[in-house]
């Protein structure tokens, strides 16, 4: 009991004379506060865009196309059914744009063309880098499409034209054009019971230098009605936020429980997204460690010269029977002290930073995290600890002596 | 009859060419007060330093309450330095970021235990209860002298050591000061004092004047510094 009060009363005072040196000082020891908490501003900011790298830049990725590529399994198509699963399994906060694709080929004045159904509003999310003279299609206004820039040019249409496509329905026969008919009297053909035909308007002209120049672009349900057939998509393109490793983990989980998909990632797209994000996260580690470094020499600096600044006072305190090591204790105390509120400092600081970087770069926003405000804390204490030991040392080499000598 | 606090034997220190002490004989009784005067390089600071346990002779013995110190380790002399002795400097020494009374206090967290009760009754002993709360920069010099005698006082020591502690004071403060020491060695406090002031050193019960690192001159309270400065000089 008696030691409890004894123990009790001595840590009072130690956290008195901490706390005192560090507060009646404060003016003092503003630089190595400042100090502290810019190294500590620095190391959150980073280690927050560190972590936030992979979400910010996996979506910004994303622009550059899907990176998952679903197909069905034989000669089976996918159903509604089968894309709700889908939707499920991969989690729609991971899904940027998913656009199912149903290819029907159609007839435009007798020359054969493919007409790609799909959810536009999914196909542009998915999409973002194709250029689009005019503008995007939309499922209200489903007899307005898109035609790929290539196929403007052999039809020689533009924005507002309309042009008239023919097929056969769902499940019909084709026939052949006959020899011995005009094309006038083919086309009365071709408008009977099993064929369809549609007058469409382009609403916009799809520019991206690759195949998607030689479709038109509709909305699926509306290609559906024309042809007269429910839901069947030959492909699902997806734009997922994942990583090669996520990819490659969420392709054997469809392959496992949706039998009927077999999922492709688009290798070259995630590779490339990981290469990126690889040297993003090791640039940013490389400043983190260089910043922890300047920050140790600083500390270190300042400790320096408050040991050099205060030897009097240590001298007098190892006069009263203090040991050097319950000195090198308080002083070591003070640096926990100055880690922490440097520390602290630095982690709200450092948040603003991030977000500040991220707003600007990503153009997102980013969420605070709360483990970084022990984890920062603890770090610059520990920075501050270690830059200290060695200017601290100093106090064994103090005696008193010769530093209170009177005159 | 008084017991011996402190003995010297023999002690000196010699620093390269130079004896700064040569051959100190001296032996204190508990409850004296001693005044050692001499000019500058005399040798009174490293007396003061062997005594308090700062410093060690380089020959010689020191037997401070029957421990021979000369041939301690440094953390021993730190352990006895804290239990033994009381220090009071010429330039006060306290701590700038504490109170008067925090400024005891640390004596106290060095020694044993904190206990701010018995920090402001020394404090109220020096007269400074009602300046407790400030900090040095608040106090003027005989204050900061004041607070620095009760903490000197404040674990009990068997010696006092002072080193010119009147030697930043005005006359008033000195007085105040001195005052305090008479006030001490009616209570029965061992008080060594190395001064300047003949005024100061004469008050103290015995005189001890050291010249060239020896002892010149040892008299009692009946004869002044003047007196024996004087005697010496006729070689009694």
């Amino acid at each position: 009991m008696e030691n409890r009060t004894r123990n009790g009363s001595r840590r009072r005072m130690y956290l008195k004379m901490v706390s005192s040196s560090l507060i009646r000082r404060a003016s003092r020891l503003i630089i190595a506060v400042l100090a502290i908490a810019i190294g500590a501003t620095i190391l959150s900011g980073l280690v927050t865009i560190y972590y936030d790298i992979p979400a910010q830049l996996g979506r910004e990725f994303r622009s550059y196309g899907a990176n998952l590529i679903v197909l069905p399994r034989g000669d089976a198509k996918i159903t509604r059914e089968v894309l709700d699963d889908l939707r499920g399994l991969i989690g729609t906060e991971k899904i940027v744009g998913m656009a199912p694709y149903r290819y029907q080929t159609v007839k435009i004045n007798e020359q054969p063309y493919i007409i790609a159904g799909t959810d536009l509003a999914q196909a542009e999310k998915n999409s973002p880098f194709w250029y689009i003279e005019g503008s995007w299609g939309n499922a209200e206004d489903t007899s307005s499409v898109m035609v790929g820039h290539e196929i403007a040019q052999t039809l020689n249409i533009n924005i507002g034209d309309t042009f008239t496509v023919q097929g056969v329905r769902y499940g019909q026969m084709a026939e052949a054009s006959r020899q011995d008919l005009s094309a006038e009297e083919n086309q009365k053909r071709d408008l009977g019971a099993q064929n369809f035909s549609m007058k469409l308007s382009v609403k916009g002209i799809v520019t991206t230098g690759g195949a998607e120049e030689g479709f038109i672009f509709a909305d699926i349900d509306m290609l559906d009605d024309l042809i007269g057939d429910t839901f069947r998509a030959d492909v699902v393109e997806c734009s997922v936020v994942a990583d090669a490793a996520e990819l490659s983990a969420l392709s054997s989980r469809i392959e496992r429980d949706i039998p009927a998909l077999q999922p492709r990632a688009v290798r070259r797209l995630t590779q490339s997204q990981d290469i990126v994000l690889g040297k993003l996260q090791a640039l940013v580690l490389l400043v983190t460690v260089v910043v922890l470094i300047i920050t140790m020499i600083s500390v270190y600096t300042t400790m320096m010269a408050m040991v050099a600044e205060r030897r009097r006072e240590i001298a007098l305190k190892k006069a009263l029977g203090a040991e050097s090591k319950l000195v090198m204790g308080e002083l070591l105390g003070e640096g926990v002290l100055l880690g922490f509120i440097g520390g602290a400092l630095g982690v709200f600081l450092g948040f603003e930073f991030a977000q500040r970087v991220s707003l600007n770069v990503f153009g997102r926003a980013i969420n605070f995290q709360w483990a970084l405000i022990p984890v920062t804390i603890a770090v610059f204490i520990t920075i501050t600890v270690l830059a200290s030991i060695i200017p601290v040392r100093k106090v064994m080499d103090i005696h008193p002596a010769i530093v209170l000598k009177g005159e | 009859m008084s017991s011996k606090i402190l003995e010297l034997k023999n002690v000196s220190k010699i620093y390269g060419n130079l004896k700064a002490l040569a051959d100190i004989n001296l032996s204190v009784n508990a409850g004296d007060w001693l005044s050692i005067m001499g000019p500058s390089g005399s040798g009174k600071t490293t007396m003061i330093n062997i005594i308090g346990c700062m410093d060690t002779p380089s020959t010689g013995s020191v037997i401070l309450d029957g421990v021979d110190i000369s041939r301690e380790n440094a953390g021993s002399l730190t352990r006895i330095r804290r239990d033994k002795i009381g220090l009071i400097f010429q330039q006060f020494h306290l701590i700038s970021y504490l109170t008067a009374v925090e400024n005891v206090m640390v004596a106290q967290y060095y020694h044993s235990m904190p206990d701010e009760e018995e920090a402001m009754e020394a404090l109220a002993k020096v007269g400074l209860a009602d300046r407790a709360r400030h900090l040095p920069a608040q106090l003027s010099g005989g204050e900061q002298q004041r607070v620095c005698i009760a903490r000197a006082l404040i674990n009990s020591p068997q010696i006092l050591l002072g080193d010119e502690p009147t030697g930043n004071l005005d006359e008033e403060n000195e007085g105040i000061v001195v005052d305090i020491f008479r006030r001490l060695h009616d209570e029965g406090v061992t008080i060594i004092i190395v001064t300047h002031d003949p005024e100061v050193g004469d008050v103290a019960q015995r005189k001890i004047i050291l010249e060239h690192g020896k002892v010149v001159g040892d008299i009692d309270q009946s004869a002044t510094f003047g007196e024996a400065l004087k005697l010496k000089g006729k070689g009694e």
